[in-house]
């Protein structure tokens, strides 16, 4: 294996993949690496709430047997993984970043995590989350936030930034993330990593702990496009078990990765993504991609989606309506934290349920369910709700006039580079405004991929490129993001995330978790 | 546009079922004025006669095969209970006193 680094932390999940298959390397060895690293810069980083080394070596013993045996495994099969505490994991902690399911260990597992284990990635552990995913910074975790391998005075991004930190700082190969609004790719796109949101129903959403079911969408975060897209294949695919899942098989996104072709492919560059009220580095970043495509070939232009002006607004009533009734189930009966209100004898149910929901909530989790309670709330359902749905509509006429012209819509992933912890914490509208490139796709149901564009020149940091295709055409997130990725490589002489700064080391505090 | 008051967002929490001190009561009537005011822009897109979207996939009665498979056991399906007695959760007093 000429690829293999001698620090097996930074190998990509494909070189791995096949110097596990060549027995060049074991499964153990690569776990046990990565759970060094772990003990080495996780203090410094606090990407994971839980860690579980037995159950991971465990997991990589078996992927080295069976391999030893000459069973036929998958590409991915003895490569580690961090899962983001969003997703249902049999017999390890899921709090999804919140005091309400602190301790809980479901008894089942998510679909996608039952297809990482028969897939044989060993589970290193759990990622740091804004609480119920809600946030775009981390700083909404119950546990506390994760920090910025680029800058630790600086927020890894959201919901996901757990996952996102991970990879910057080589404590996994590959993770999982969510997306209702942005949560995979917004925190790829500040730490130099690539995230994607799948199609809607592209991903089981079975087990995972539902924030808004008609934007919530399960995908892959790696450091390559070539990586994202091997667990794109594995976590993708139909399940009974979700309703919503689409009975289709996974688009060819493996072989889109490695195509990596964009010549002749018609790309728009969304007008209202752009321009005012984006970080000039961040657009310039985004300018010189944009000229790399055309030089690759792709026939480039700008189309005009003119209701993505209102994508902001419906969504942050669309995602708040929802999230009060799915957050309903936390009501201190099943699972879950339960405290009784103080100074009351014999409380009754609802008086139990009102203070477990006051102790066991953050509070932006309580002004997003407060907010839609507003929203669904009889003589406002019209004028708020109604009227975001009615703009959900246009939002997805928008993209279907647009992908008559152009094959993939492209924009900044967000509008500035990773802004520091506080920034934007006690101005709710100021942290929504990052995720305005991200939601038009979520609200149409469309996949999206945010990969590194570079570093923006007045503060060095990274910048997010999206890409935008038609449901069930993810494969071409993977063509441009290959082609790109492949060109921006060869300028920069390898991959951005080799320029990032060196980590203290310290041991994790996670007492408590 | 309406503004929220303090009784209004009271109220919207005892909905909601969750308690609030005072303090985050007047936190919150302030954040929610600001979020509902720009959130409120949607009324402001060409959005007459347009139908509206509940979600992106077309889909109804989405139903699977009805057939016996496992399922969690008594244990396991209480194991996260914050009480339980005789493989049953066990909750507080759901009627009032009178």
């Amino acid at each position: 294996m000429t690829d293999l680094p001698a620090d097996l932390t930074r190998a990509t999940a494909a070189v791995l993949g096949e110097a596990l298959a060549d027995k060049t390397i074991s499964s153990v060895e690569l776990t046990q690496a990565h759970l060094d690293r772990i003990a080495a810069v996780d203090g410094a980083v606090h990407s994971y709430l839980h860690v579980d080394p037995e159950g991971a070596l465990a997991a990589a013993r078996d992927v080295d047997g069976r391999r030893s045996t000459g069973e036929t495994l998958g590409v991915l099969a003895g490569v580690p993984i961090a899962v983001k505490d969003v997703m249902a994991t049999r017999g390890l902690p899921t709090t999804c970043g919140s005091k309400m399911l602190e301790g809980w260990i479901p008894p089942y597992d998510a679909t996608v995590v039952a297809k990482l284990r028969a897939a044989g990635l060993p589970i290193l552990g759990k990622t740091n989350m804004d609480e119920f995913a809600m946030g775009s910074s981390t700083e909404h975790s119950a546990y506390g936030p994760s920090r910025n391998p680029w800058d630790l005075t600086r927020i890894p991004g959201g919901s996901g930034g757990g996952s996102s930190s991970v990879l910057a700082s080589f404590q996994a190969p590959l993770a999982t993330g969510t997306d209702t609004g942005g949560s995979i790719r917004q925190p790829a796109a500040v730490t130099a990593t690539v995230g994607t949101k799948p199609t809607y129903g592209g991903v089981s959403r079975y087990g995972l702990v539902a924030l808004a079911s008609s934007l919530d969408q399960a995908g892959p975060c790696g450091r390559t496009v070539l990586d994202t897209a091997l667990l794109h294949a594995v976590m993708g695919g139909h399940d009974p078990m979700d309703s919503t899942s689409i009975a289709a098989p996974v688009p060819p996104v493996v072989e889109a990765a490695r195509r990596a072709d964009v010549s002749g492919l018609r790309v728009g560059v969304v007008k209202e993504l752009g321009g005012q009220g984006y970080q000039a580095g961040v657009q310039e970043r985004f300018d010189e991609s944009v000229q790399l495509l055309v030089d690759l070939g792709a026939e480039v232009v700008e189309v005009s989606c003119p209701n993505f002006e209102y994508a902001l607004a419906a969504y942050y009533l669309i995602l708040p309506s929802e999230a009060s009734s799915n957050l309903a189930k936390f009501d201190a009966m099943r699972y879950g934290m339960r405290v009784g209100p103080e100074g009351v004898e014999a409380p009754s149910a609802e008086q139990v349920m009102a203070a477990t929901r006051e102790a066991g909530f953050g509070p932006e989790v309580k002004r997003r369910i407060i907010l839609g309670t507003y929203a669904l709330s009889s003589g406002y359902y019209d004028a708020y709700y109604g009227s975001a749905q009615k703009v959900r509509t246009l939002i997805a006429q928008d993209f279907d006039a647009a992908f008559e012209q152009v094959d993939v819509l492209v924009s900044p992933t967000t509008p500035t580079t990773a802004f520091a912890f506080g920034d934007k914490l006690d101005d709710p509208m100021a942290m929504y405004l990052n995720d305005i490139a991200t939601i038009p796709a979520n609200l149409a149901g469309l996949p999206g991929m945010s990969l590194p564009a570079g570093l923006a020149s007045e503060d060095g940091l990274p910048v997010g490129f999206q890409i935008l295709a038609p449901a069930m055409q993810d494969d071409r997130l993977y063509a441009v993001g290959g082609a790109l990725e492949g060109a921006l490589t060869d300028r920069w002489g390898g991959p951005v995330l080799n320029g990032i700064p060196d980590l203290p080391t310290a041991p994790a505090d996670r007492t408590g978790v | 546009m309406s503004s929220l008051t303090r009784a209004d967002v009271a109220h919207l929490a005892g909905l909601a079922r969750i308690e609030l001190s005072d303090a985050e009561l007047d936190r919150m009537v302030g954040e929610l004025g600001v979020i509902i005011e720009s959130v409120a822009k949607v009324q402001q897109a060409p959005i007459d006669g347009v139908a509206p979207m509940s979600h992106p996939l077309p889909l109804t009665n989405v139903t699977r095969p009805d057939v016996v498979r496992p399922s969690l056991t008594p244990a396991e399906a209480l194991a996260g209970a914050p009480a339980s007695d005789q493989q049953r959760f066990s909750v507080p007093r759901i009627l009032d006193e009178e």
